[in-house]
């Protein structure tokens, strides 16, 4: 019914006029008649009202819990209400990819400012502006890396397991063989990365804080990988590394992950942010846009999207990788989330976060059969715990009370805490915990 | 303008997150950053004002004329933004019980469903988050079918020299080796040539048809009938598909695998890059390879299942689901009389527009066009030293965002112009007369083209100098820069 | 018209090669620098690495376009010019005197042209 269409049936006559054409139909004469479309089999067009009641009983469908517990890869933090103003300002959503930089500078800047934000955030030299997701990153970064005579990769077993499967697909697809390490107690053990490493290991792939929210052993891991001559490719909640040690000053080459936390909701998987950023010698090797400061013929300072002889429009079959499109609004909103936190909201976050899940961890051991799996290790917002039900059974009657339980995971539950997760909030699991066991 | 840090004043900080109501966390000093990131301090006020300010110097299809070939530019209505918005969606975990997700769940169905009738296809995965995604996706799809037969001698995808630049490095990325076949006269597939390049080796054909010339390749059963003939498969491109959607299927063409472009065809926002949504389609006999997990309906319940002999995964979770939200939006708004009048329009506009060119401008074919055409500017550059990027520059002028420039490559001095079928007689008709100022200027003052643009925030940005000496982020160490 | 000196020796693929104290030295050309435009990067080998005929080396990178350089010897690599690495203008500007890489053990040349014929040659390719 509605198609944004404004040339009235008048207009579309005299347009055809000009053509010598008399329908609409003589513009499709290449088209083979075999081909062409008799009739679609589509519902007839809603007007805007129809569709808005339709869009909105099927989100009506969904439940949105009260208390979020889950993360693996998709966090509920809160969102400053100028994130959203700012980010869905018409100019910003509806641009293409700034190709003509005279008439892009808000996009160019935005992308520069992010860039900064996640070398500050990660510890590094140079970041791209963004790539699909965190697991993305993970894969592109392992490409990233191979050399003539080191063709391996090595993956901390520890890692999201989604991400993991992208690395491999990724790999697979090149030949590359790619080989998961085991976890003892939930962290990779240095001496199984040792004896893993060899002369034709291109890169290891560590995630810390890794998918059972465990702090990894990031230094004597990559002193490992250094030692064999591999690289290290390191992912990291950005949210911790408001107070976690970054990537960079581990040591590693590249740091990669999943943006989502920094300002972006849910939204069922995405629209989600992966970030990628690397030391100054694996600049060219980065894929994706990248921004650079410039000037114009007046000496004023202006951006634009530079080195782009290593990207698949210029290099085509030799392009390392080919991405275009990107998750460019979600950069900026990363970047507003940033700018409106500041180091000390970032920092206030990452420690909420941290001291709500190690509260809950506390109060959960309390009860009997919540034991902390990983014992020992520090960890940062997750962390598993056993459960003595069947854990499915029991996130279903949280969800009745309006929480979204732990992930099941191996048996147990894979619980997350972000500072949206207060003490009210944390105590009121419990109690229900209680009550469910109880029954 | 200023940047974000040089706004900052050390102190300055808003009050959004409240004090921990629990002890702190104690981590090991070993585990704690040096020093904190060097963020922006600034205040709500001045971050609005920065935000303002860079949006004045953006321009986006809602603010002005997009012709921007290969990019389909159309309008992105706001009812898609705001269904996007609804905190049902948002506010949804992507791993919370299916049970709890129904509706996020028949989102990604109905669109599946939908666009496999538009496409013709038969099953589709929204995990590729960009159209360069899914041609990856798509091409796995091919690997995994010849994996299938043990034909492991399938090496080769076959691409036209007309192709987006995507094409073979999506092709090199799953690991296929590329070969480019010519086109024709009349800007086709070249078929003595495609002939040839078919053997025992070809694992496929790539092909976007309409091609990036503006032309539907007549000969296209032929095409499809000669690489299956050989045992190769036929992938789709539907970088161009808004030419003929509702018009021709690219099903009913012969392909076997295709990807779209949301974000393009369905009129959902580029965002400045992104994101997008490449989902890839398929024929039934390849959507056991698809990618994990897909979305099923039994008992009018929806639920998540591993494809028996799936490829994998190309990303996390389901996709962009939110673009998947703007796109059904907007496909049920459109429906069954508004695919095809939206394509035809797009035809429309484009051939309406070459048409007042045509006679001052060179087009690179005389022929009726789809939904863009190219121009080639190599005589006027010859006679005047304009060149395509002095009239692209040019129309910055006008407010008008260049078409694109200097592609295909087969066509020199080329400008691809795809106004799409949003836009009004006269929008087209302000465009043409910009077109035409242009080339009168070329002829009596061929340097204040060179020097175009004139009247945006910046002049033409030093390219060579970004790229020679490469400043990728502030630094804060030089409080004297401009 | 792009210059094309008469005491070196040219491979079709627009590199140039010279023999300096028994070694070869292999640079760009004229033509080559002036058609990818305003040369921003380049991507040289290590000394000890083997360069074999017909092969690219190295890749030039300009603003927009990006171009492999082909070796006219087999050999190995005895010295690279790494004044390029941090100014590769000098490859616009002096494209003959801003050589690339020295091969010694040399034990295969390639077809190479003299001026004459890589004029002819450059010429084919502007038409």
């Amino acid at each position: 019914m509605g198609n944004y269409i404004p040339a009235t049936a008048e207009e579309r006559q005299a347009m055809l006029a000009t053509l010598g054409l008399r329908s609409v139909d003589e513009l499709f004469a290449s088209v083979p008649a075999e081909v062409r479309v008799r009739s679609l089999n589509l519902p007839d067009g809603l007007s805007e009202m129809e569709v808005s009641r339709k869009i909105g009983d099927l989100a009506a469908k969904n439940i949105r819990f009260r208390s979020v517990f889950r993360g693996a890869g998709a966090y509920r933090h809160y969102i400053p209400a100028v994130v959203k103003t700012v980010t869905s300002r018409e100019e910003f959503v509806t641009a293409y990819t700034p190709y003509q930089a005279e008439i892009s500078q808000g996009v160019l800047q935005s992308i520069f400012e992010y860039q900064t934000q996640i070398c500050e955030l990660t510890g590094m030299d140079v970041s791209n502006a963004s790539v699909y997701d965190g697991a993305v990153a993970a894969a592109e970064a392992a490409l990233m890396c191979l050399e003539r005579r080191r063709h391996g990769v090595l993956v901390a077993g520890s890692a999201d397991p989604q991400t993991i499967a992208v690395i491999q697909t990724y790999c697979e697809s090149r030949s590359v063989p790619v080989t998961v390490l085991p976890t003892k107690n939930g962290a990779v053990d240095p001496a199984d990365l040792t004896a893993a490493l060899s002369d034709e290991t291109a890169c290891v792939y560590v995630q810390s804080p890794n998918y059972y929210g465990v702090l990894e052993d990031m230094d004597a891991l990559t002193a490992a990988a250094h030692e064999a001559g591999a690289r290290m490719v390191m992912s990291a909640n950005p949210i911790s590394l408001g107070l976690l040690k970054t990537p960079g000053e581990y040591g590693a080459d590249i740091a990669v992950g999943e943006g989502q936390p920094l300002g972006l909701p849910l939204s069922f998987g995405g629209p989600y942010l992966g970030f990628m950023a690397c030391k100054k010698e694996l600049m060219r090797r980065l894929p994706g846009r990248i921004v650079g400061q410039t000037e114009d013929h007046e000496g004023r300072r202006c951006f634009v999207l530079t080195l782009q002889a290593r990207e698949q429009h210029i290099r085509r079959e030799k392009a390392s990788s080919n991405i275009c499109s990107n998750e460019a609004l979600c950069a900026m909103t990363a970047s507003v989330y940033l700018a409106a936190m500041g180091p000390q909201g970032l920092r206030r976050a990452a420690e909420n976060s941290a001291a709500h899940a190690h509260y809950l961890a506390a109060e959960l051991a309390k009860i009997p059969g919540f034991a902390l799996r990983h014992q020992g290790r520090e960890f940062f917002h997750e962390f598993l715990t056993d459960c003595p039900m069947d854990p499915e059974r029991l996130c279903a009657a949280l969800a009745e009370r309006g929480i979204l339980g732990g992930l099941p995971v191996e048996g147990g539950l894979l619980w997350c805490c972000t500072e949206l997760c207060g003490k009210k909030d944390m105590d009121e699991l419990i109690t229900a915990i209680r009550e469910v066991c109880a029954q | 303008m200023k940047l974000l840090f040089e706004r900052s004043r050390p102190g300055r900080r808003e009050c959004l997150l409240p004090p921990c109501d629990v002890p702190a966390a104690a981590f090991s000093s070993s585990a704690l950053r040096a020093s904190a990131p060097r963020l922006p301090e600034i205040s709500e006020i001045d971050l609005g004002r920065h935000y303002t300010e860079l949006a004045s110097q953006t321009h986006g299809v809602n603010k002005g004329f997009y012709p921007l070939g290969s990019c389909t530019m159309k309008y992105n209505p706001r009812i898609n933004e705001e269904m996007a918005a609804l905190p049902g969606f948002t506010d949804i975990h992507p791993l919370q019980p299916v049970e709890t997700a129904q509706g996020c769940l028949e989102v990604l169905y109905e669109a599946e469903r939908l666009l496999c009738e538009i496409t013709g296809m038969d099953g589709m995965t929204f995990q590729p988050a960009a159209g360069a995604h899914g041609e990856y996706t798509g091409l796995l799809l091919i690997r995994r079918y010849h994996q299938s037969r043990n034909d492991a001698a399938r090496t080769k995808i076959i691409v036209p020299d007309s192709a987006h630049g995507t094409n073979p490095a999506s092709a090199s990325m799953a690991g296929f080796t590329v070969v480019s076949v010519p086109s024709n006269a009349d800007g086709g597939v070249d078929i003595e040539a495609l002939r040839k390049a078919v053997g025992p080796d070809a694992a496929g054909l790539m092909l976007t048809n309409p091609n990036t010339l503006g032309l539907f390749d007549p000969n296209i059963l032929e095409i499809t009938r000669i690489v299956h003939e050989a045992g190769g498969l036929c992938y789709y491109d539907g970088a161009n598909l808004n030419a003929v959607m509702g018009q021709a299927r690219p099903g009913d063409m012969g392909f076997d695998c295709v990807h779209l472009n949301l974000h393009k065809t369905f009129s959902t926002p580029h965002g400045g890059g992104g994101p997008g949504s490449g989902p890839a389609g398929c024929k039934a006999f390849l959507e056991p390879f698809l990618p994990s997990p897909r979305v099923r309906k039994e008992n009018g319940r929806y639920s998540l299942y591993d494809p028996e002999r799936s490829l994998g995964r190309v990303r996390s979770f389901y996709g962009n689901f939110l673009v998947v939200v703007r796109a059904l939006t907007y496909i049920l708004t459109l429906g069954r009389e508004g695919i095809p009048e939206a394509s035809a329009m797009a035809v429309l506009n484009a051939n309406y527009l070459m048409k007042k060119l045509a006679g001052h401008y060179d087009m690179a074919y005389d022929a009726l066009c789809m939904h863009e055409f190219v121009m080639t500017l190599e005589k006027l550059k010859n006679e005047t030293g304009v060149s395509a990027m002095d009239v692209a520059k040019s129309l910055l002028d006008y407010g008008i965002h260049p078409p694109t420039m200097y592609f295909p490559l087969i066509v020199h001095e080329a400008l691809m112009v795809e106004p799409t079928e949003t836009e009004s007689p006269e929008t087209l008709d302000a465009a043409a007369d910009a077109f035409l100022a242009i080339l009168e200027k070329a002829k009596t003052d061929a340097a204040y083209l060179h020097g175009a643009p004139h009247r945006c925030p910046i002049g033409r940005p030093d390219e060579v100098r970004a790229a020679r000496v490469p400043v990728l982020r502030w630094n804060f160490d030089s409080e004297n820069d401009k | 018209m792009s210059h094309t000196p008469a005491d070196l020796r040219y491979a079709a693929s627009h590199e140039w090669i010279k023999n300096e104290d028994g070694l070869s030295v292999i640079g760009l050309t004229d033509f080559a620098q002036s058609s990818l435009g305003d040369i921003v990067f380049i991507d040289l080998p290590q000394v000890g690495d083997p360069v074999t005929v017909g092969e690219s080396f190295a890749d030039v990178e300009s603003v927009k376009a990006v171009s492999g350089v082909f070796s006219p010897v087999s050999g190995t690599v005895a010295a690279v010019n790494d004044a390029l690495l941090d100014n590769p203008a000098l490859l616009n500007e002096k494209p003959y005197e801003a050589w690339l890489i020295k091969v010694s053990d040399v034990s295969e040349v390639g077809d190479l042209l003299d001026d004459a014929a890589y004029d002819a040659v450059c010429k084919s390719e502007e038409a």
